[in-house]
């Protein structure tokens, strides 16, 4: 029995990684021994964020390129933290400072980045989809930073992990997603993520945020807090996405904040120890009241913006690992 | 047109002012006459100078001194009427010309194309009208055809003068791809329209409630994309109705797609209201998983629908309900599709693939063949007036010679169109166009 469990520790040991894809676009496709991978792994990479000595030499002469069609500055912070911890070379392109304003279009940038011979792409857009369209363009391994309201799937993982943490599991725990649905991507990739690691999901909201037939991805739909938070373990906020309405979604922000905000009163119904989260930037007194967030005993807000840095160091460990597992160099 | 390749004006065997040519030995299909018989006919000036069961036999009139095409048995029917292709001339001419459209029309067997007036400039006044056609008689190697535009510049706002356009040659007047929002606008069209006896053509989406990218349901929802209910279809065409039945004016519906706007259509026909309606054939062979992982290629407007959508349309083509198919050809270059997919434009290539996919009805066994070639050929011919779409002595001898079981696979970079963008790339298809005869001239020969 010893020498079978000792040859299957070493087998474990000696596969070089049990991640297949070559980018990561989605939670989407992933299976759960996949996530649950990122998730060890993730868990391993917040041990060095916490030591003193948080750089490591895994990514050393490898280039990370962080393109950003769309504005950000905890994602991407988050993402050149990752990239420079491992100790790869991190760049840094956003849509203001580059080609992109002088009208040159995506793919062209993508190939023109490609020809730099870079190992990662980092990229957001604002629009669905344009991210896998880039991949296709490129010959190194793509992360999605957040594509329009499609996916944003190191946020799912950084979520995961935190509630993981705490809860100690996933599977069987009830999770209610609140707010602006329709419009986010979070929330999307959380419904994934939750779903295959065995979690029940509810999406709270107003009927004008809320996609339609969204209950076929496997969700329960609430359009009233009191019902939707009722003994759920986990609150997860989303943010009021107001630049990204094309018209009139909700009449005002105090009549929101009224029916949607998270306050102490609508968080009552919830299980005791409900831990409530928020992907960030929060817009205080819109869709979440500024002592619940602040909340130390229950808000996970502040965690979540650690883990971040650990998810992503994580997807870069296991992205990069295809990379070598596959050629020497990526050059052609 | 002009003449194509090889062909010697007033020499030409077939063509106008040329000595006649006789095709033999052919399966004769005229759905206007419901004729599928063997047979053969006799092209000489460009017209049709002898068709029937007497010229089966090859050497039927070898007799006479006529040279003779032996079809060895193959399909010979009207040349295909569509009723709706955007040319893109003048204005776009880098996605397609009147010229390189001709081109694909006649490798896809279509001989009269009916063009939409969503040019640049848009196709609002007569003297456009008559420069479509001079182009058109310059450069196309098929038919040409018009409809104008309801109102000046596409706008929704003024329009245009239809009478006069309809002395130019429009067929019918039409705001393109976009609704006309105002009904007011819309009903006194309708009304004056009639005058000149032409229809009003009305794309069936509100406009306000068509501003995504794709049908609205679970595939967009997972995809992250803003949907277009079926419900702005059913809701611009009901008030479109309303108003051919206030006006007693003529509406032309194209490109319906979904159940509810057909149940809509059925009954309005049979309450009499002067309505008749077609669709495209990426509407009846695909649905809204085509758009899959953000596939350009099948963004369409209005958007490609739900499998019980697409079957209420197969349906309605079996019922009579559908008055017509269409290519809805809409080309469109690589910088206008190889974008995210909210960006891209809306549209696929068709008049090369729209015999094909049409045939896959014949062969799934929903429609018979003359019925399937009666949607093409003589029912858009009559919708619109047009003498063409019919086999018979003392028409333009514009037919197609096909064989309808050959297999062959849709490769969308040897399409002949100047812009690749088909909805239907990759596709197995079967039915292969072997030969485009138009005014009596070979304008295509595998």
């Amino acid at each position: 029995m010893r020498a079978y469990n000792a040859a299957l520790m070493s087998a474990v040991q000696l596969a070089p990684t049990r991640f297949r894809p070559r980018h990561l676009l989605g939670i989407e496709g992933l299976s759960r021994e996949e996530i649950t991978l990122l998730l060890d792994l993730s868990d391993s990479y917040v041990e060095q964020n916490r030591a003193r000595e948080k750089k490591s030499t895994l990514l050393r002469g490898r280039t990370i390129i962080n393109l950003f069609f769309e504005n950000s500055t905890r994602t991407r912070t988050s993402f050149e933290l990752a990239g420079k911890r491992l100790g790869g070379d991190v760049v840094n392109m956003s849509a203001e400072a580059s080609s992109i304003k002088k009208g040159e279009t995506m793919t062209d940038t993508a190939t023109t980045l490609n020809a730099m011979l870079p190992d990662v792409l980092i990229v957001r857009h604002a629009d669905s989809g344009a991210v896998k369209l880039l991949s296709e363009k490129v010959d190194c391994a793509v992360i999605n930073a957040g594509d329009g309201t499609h996916e944003h799937p190191t946020q799912a993982l950084l979520d995961a992990l935190a509630i993981r943490r705490h809860k100690k599991r996933l599977e069987g725990l009830l999770v209610a997603i609140c707010g602006d649905i329709l419009h986010s991507r979070v929330a999307r990739s959380n419904i994934h993520l939750l779903s295959t690691m065995g979690a029940r999901v509810r999406v709270v909201g107003p009927p004008t945020l809320m996609p339609a037939q969204i209950e076929r991805m496997g969700v329960e739909v609430f359009h009233d807090m009191k019902k939707g938070l009722a003994d759920v373990d986990i609150v997860m906020m989303l943010r009021l996405q107001t630049e990204r309405m094309q018209g009139n979604f909700v009449p005002s922000v105090r009549e929101y904040f009224r029916h949607y905000g998270l306050d102490y009163q609508k968080l009552e119904v919830a299980k005791p120890d409900a831990l409530i989260m928020h992907p960030g930037p929060m817009n205080r007194g819109v869709e979440i009241d500024s002592e619940v967030a602040d909340d130390v005993d229950r808000s996970l807000i502040r965690e979540q913006v650690e883990l971040g840095v650990a998810v992503r160091m994580a997807c870069l460990d296991v992205l990069t690992r295809n990379l070598l597992s596959n050629t020497e160099g990526n050059g052609k | 047109m002009r003449l194509p390749e090889g062909a010697i004006a007033g020499r030409t065997p077939g063509g106008r002012g040329g000595p006649a040519l006789a095709y033999v030995n052919a399966r004769l299909l005229d759905p206007a006459t419901g004729m599928d018989a063997p047979g053969g006919l006799v092209a000489r000036d460009g017209m049709i100078a002898d068709i029937g069961a007497h010229l089966a036999k090859a050497g039927a009139v070898a007799a006479q001194g006529i040279e003779t095409i032996d079809l060895g048995g193959k399909c010979l029917a009207p040349g295909l009427v569509d009723i709706r292709v955007q040319l893109r001339e003048p204005g776009d001419e880098h996605k397609e010309t009147i010229s390189t459209a001709s081109a694909a029309a006649a490798a896809g067997g279509v001989t009269t194309m009916v063009a939409l007036p969503n040019t640049h400039p848009a196709i609002d006044d007569a003297a456009l009208v008559e420069s479509v056609a001079r182009i058109a008689r310059e450069t196309s190697l098929v038919r040409v055809e018009t409809y104008a535009a309801l109102t000046r510049g596409l706008q929704g706002k003024e329009m245009t003068e239809l009478g006069l356009l309809a002395e130019a040659g429009a067929l019918g007047f039409t705001d393109g791809t976009q609704a006309t929002k105002d009904a007011q606008l819309m009903r006194r069209a309708l009304s004056y329209a009639k005058v000149f006896g032409k229809p009003i053509l009305q794309h069936p989406e509100e406009p306000t409630l068509s501003r995504g990218s794709m049908n609205e349901g679970e595939i967009s929802t997972r995809l992250g994309l803003p949907g277009i209910p079926a419900a702005a279809e059913i809701m611009q065409i009901e008030r479109d109705l309303r108003l051919a039945a206030l006006t007693g004016g003529r509406l032309h519906i194209p490109c319906v797609t979904t159940a509810e706007s057909l149940r809509a259509i059925r009954e309005a026909k049979a309450r009499g209201i002067n309505v008749t309606c077609d669709t495209a054939a990426h509407y009846f062979a695909l649905n809204e998983l085509a758009v899959g992982d953000y596939r350009t290629f099948s963004k369409v407007a209005p958007p490609l629908r739900t499998e019980d959508d697409r079957r209420a349309v197969v349906a309605a083509l079996k019922d009579g309900t559908i008055d017509a198919i269409v290519s809805d050809h809409a080309p469109h270059d690589q910088d206008s599709k190889r974008l995210p997919f909210a960006q891209a434009a809306f549209g696929t290539v068709g008049l090369e693939t729209l015999l094909p996919i049409t045939l896959e009805l014949v062969h799934k066994g929903e429609l018979t063949l003359l019925a399937a070639l009666d949607l093409l050929t003589a029912r858009p011919a009559k919708l619109l007036g047009l003498p063409s779409g019919r086999l018979a002595k003392g028409v333009h001898a514009d037919f197609v010679v096909f064989d309808p079981d050959t297999p062959w696979k849709v490769e969308a970079k040897k399409l002949v169109s100047k812009s690749k963008n088909s909805a239907f790339d990759d596709r197995l298809v079967q039915g292969r166009v072997l030969r485009t005869v138009c005014g009596g001239l070979t304008v295509y020969k595998v």
